[in-house]
């Protein structure tokens, strides 16, 4: 059986390392904000509802991601708009979403004429499906979005942290919110292909979580969670062919283990010691 | 400089939902002003303070701002010390950063910060005594040193008004002190208005007083009379035992009551 590194000369092994390092240098930046600003469950919602655009675009049989981005980004753009004295109907129609989404997903699927796709590669997600296309969209996606996340990075900071305050000195809440969720959006989308639906949210939460029980200024969490991210989506990858595990799942359980194990060495001694 | 007052509220309702919270409420701020704006719980005093920062908008009436050099609109020129429960503390930012936000009204967020941002940071923490507490991240920091922290992120760009919001609830006596020496001194220069149920704290700061129980039921000096007081609350037992005003009646009221 030949090594993880001789496999590297496969185009299909050179892709999904390629997708995987620029996801998750997306997932530690977005993240960040996604864990800070406490919106892990609207995102989980966005990558659940962008199934819908998905299982139509098999129906129709074109590009999947041509159906999840705009799927993903109206979804984002409606929560994004929901007025925050409404919050309780924010988390229940962030719930209505979530299971409409997957319902139109499944149907359009099932009623796909002929060869029928693999629901689970895409719940589960298959980083080695990934075509040398597929990297070049992720490269286009993930440059845009972090450009966009650079220009508007202060009022991302002050939204996140305060959003009254933020208001009171004049800056567009409302406005930035959507943004951040339609950056958030497409980051998702991208995601689904690493490691599909249902474990998007995991990868957006477990590397900013690692980072923020070790540093505490903003920068430095964004700088650990991207490295956090790399390094367990590379070691999944490695863990995955090592020992032909699903990847997405993979890189989850690595992140896992390393987030309890961080956990310990940040939290029982100190609890110890007082 | 502006004669007149800086911020006008004219008759203003303002409701959640049915309910109305504030019934035709007048209120002026002067240029020198002190104002605690009092009441109790439930009575619409932070209502009214977010009516009139532009966070809520009033159902009639109006919020004139009147604010010298506000030629940049509103942007920066309203200083807002929010309760410290707003916010979750354990954001990763360190105290120098949380005060940097407070340039972005002025600055726009679009803008880096620049080294005089920077320079006016240093320059405030230093003066209220956070120098040595820079670095350190917000969840390390007493609530008094807090108290500080927003402090400075409100004034950093020299609003020409501050507004509090219960100041002095989480704080110790000590802190007080110092609290009350800083919001002095800032008086100095710009009106200060302070919501707070407890105006025993900052008795000997306050020139006027408004009375808030959706209406606004006294507007004025702070020789209070009991009956304004017993109508406000509407409860003079329960004013009594609660000890609200208390302390501006004693100080002030020798003369007439």
């Amino acid at each position: 059986m030949p090594s993880f590194f001789d496999a590297l000369s496969y185009e299909f092994v050179q892709n999904a390392v390629l997708a995987g390092v620029l996801a998750s240098v997306l997932c530690g930046v977005i993240g960040t904000f996604v864990v800070v600003k406490r919106l892990a469950f609207i995102s989980d919602g966005i990558s659940h509802a962008a199934f819908g655009g998905m299982g139509v675009c098999f129906f129709l049989g074109i590009d999947p991601l041509l159906g999840a981005i705009p799927v993903a980004l109206a979804t984002a753009v409606a929560l994004g708009l929901m007025d925050g004295e409404t919050i309780r109907s924010a988390d229940a129609m962030i719930g209505v979403l979530w299971a409409v989404g997957m319902a139109v997903g499944i149907v359009f699927v099932y009623k796909t004429p002929g060869y029928a796709p693999n629901l689970m590669t895409y719940l589960f997600g298959n980083i080695l499906l990934v075509s040398r296309h597929d990297v070049f969209v992720i490269l286009a996606l993930a440059v845009s979005i972090l450009a966009v996340l650079a220009i508007f990075f202060k009022g991302f900071v002050a939204v996140a942290f305060d959003e009254v305050f933020a208001r009171v000195q004049g800056v567009p809440v409302r406005a930035l919110m959507v943004l951040l969720l339609s950056l958030i959006a497409l980051t998702v989308v991208i995601l689904i292909q690493i490691v599909g639906i249902i474990l998007v949210v995991a990868l957006l939460t477990i590397p900013p979580v690692i980072s923020l029980m070790l540093f505490k200024d903003l920068k430095s969490v964004l700088a650990c969670s991207v490295l956090v991210g790399v390094g367990i989506t590379l070691g999944g990858l490695f863990l995955s062919f090592a020992y032909d595990l699903p990847s997405g799942p993979a890189i989850i359980l690595l992140g896992a283990v390393l987030l309890i194990g961080v956990y310990g060495v940040k939290k029982v001694p100190r609890r110890r010691l007082a | 400089m502006a004669e007149g007052p800086v911020i006008a509220v004219r008759d203003l309702t303002f409701g959640y939902g049915r309910e109305v919270v504030l019934d035709h409420v007048n209120l002026e701020i002067q240029p020198r002003d002190f104002l605690a704006i009092i009441g109790p719980n439930g009575g619409g005093k932070t209502t009214l303070l977010k009516v009139i920062l532009g966070l809520l908008e009033p159902w009639s009436g109006r919020v004139e701002h009147n604010v010298p050099g506000g030629d940049v609109g509103r942007r920066g020129r309203l200083g807002y010390v929010p309760q410290f429960s707003t916010f979750d503390k354990n954001f990763p930012l360190r105290v120098s950063d949380v005060v940097m936000m407070g340039t972005l009204g002025r600055r726009g967020f679009l803008r880096p910060s620049s080294k005089a941002d920077r320079a006016a940071v240093d320059r405030l923490l230093e003066r209220l005594g956070l120098a040595e507490i820079a670095r350190a991240h917000v969840s390390e920091v007493s609530g008094g040193q807090l108290q500080r922290v927003l402090i400075a992120r409100a004034i950093v760009s020299e609003p020409r008004i501050l507004f509090l919001d219960e100041p002095t609830a989480s704080i110790d006596a000590e802190s007080r002190g110092s609290l009350l020496a800083l919001l002095r001194e800032l008086n100095e220069e710009i009106p200060i208005v302070v919501v707070t149920h407890d105006v025993t704290s900052i008795a000997p700061m306050v020139r006027r007083i408004a009375c808030i129980n959706r209406r606004l039921f006294y507007h004025g000096g702070p020789e209070l009379s009991q009956e304004v007081l017993e109508e406000t609350y509407g409860c003079p037992v329960e004013l009594v035992a609660h000890g609200v005003a208390h302390r501006v009646l004693h100080d002030h009221d020798h003369h007439g009551h």
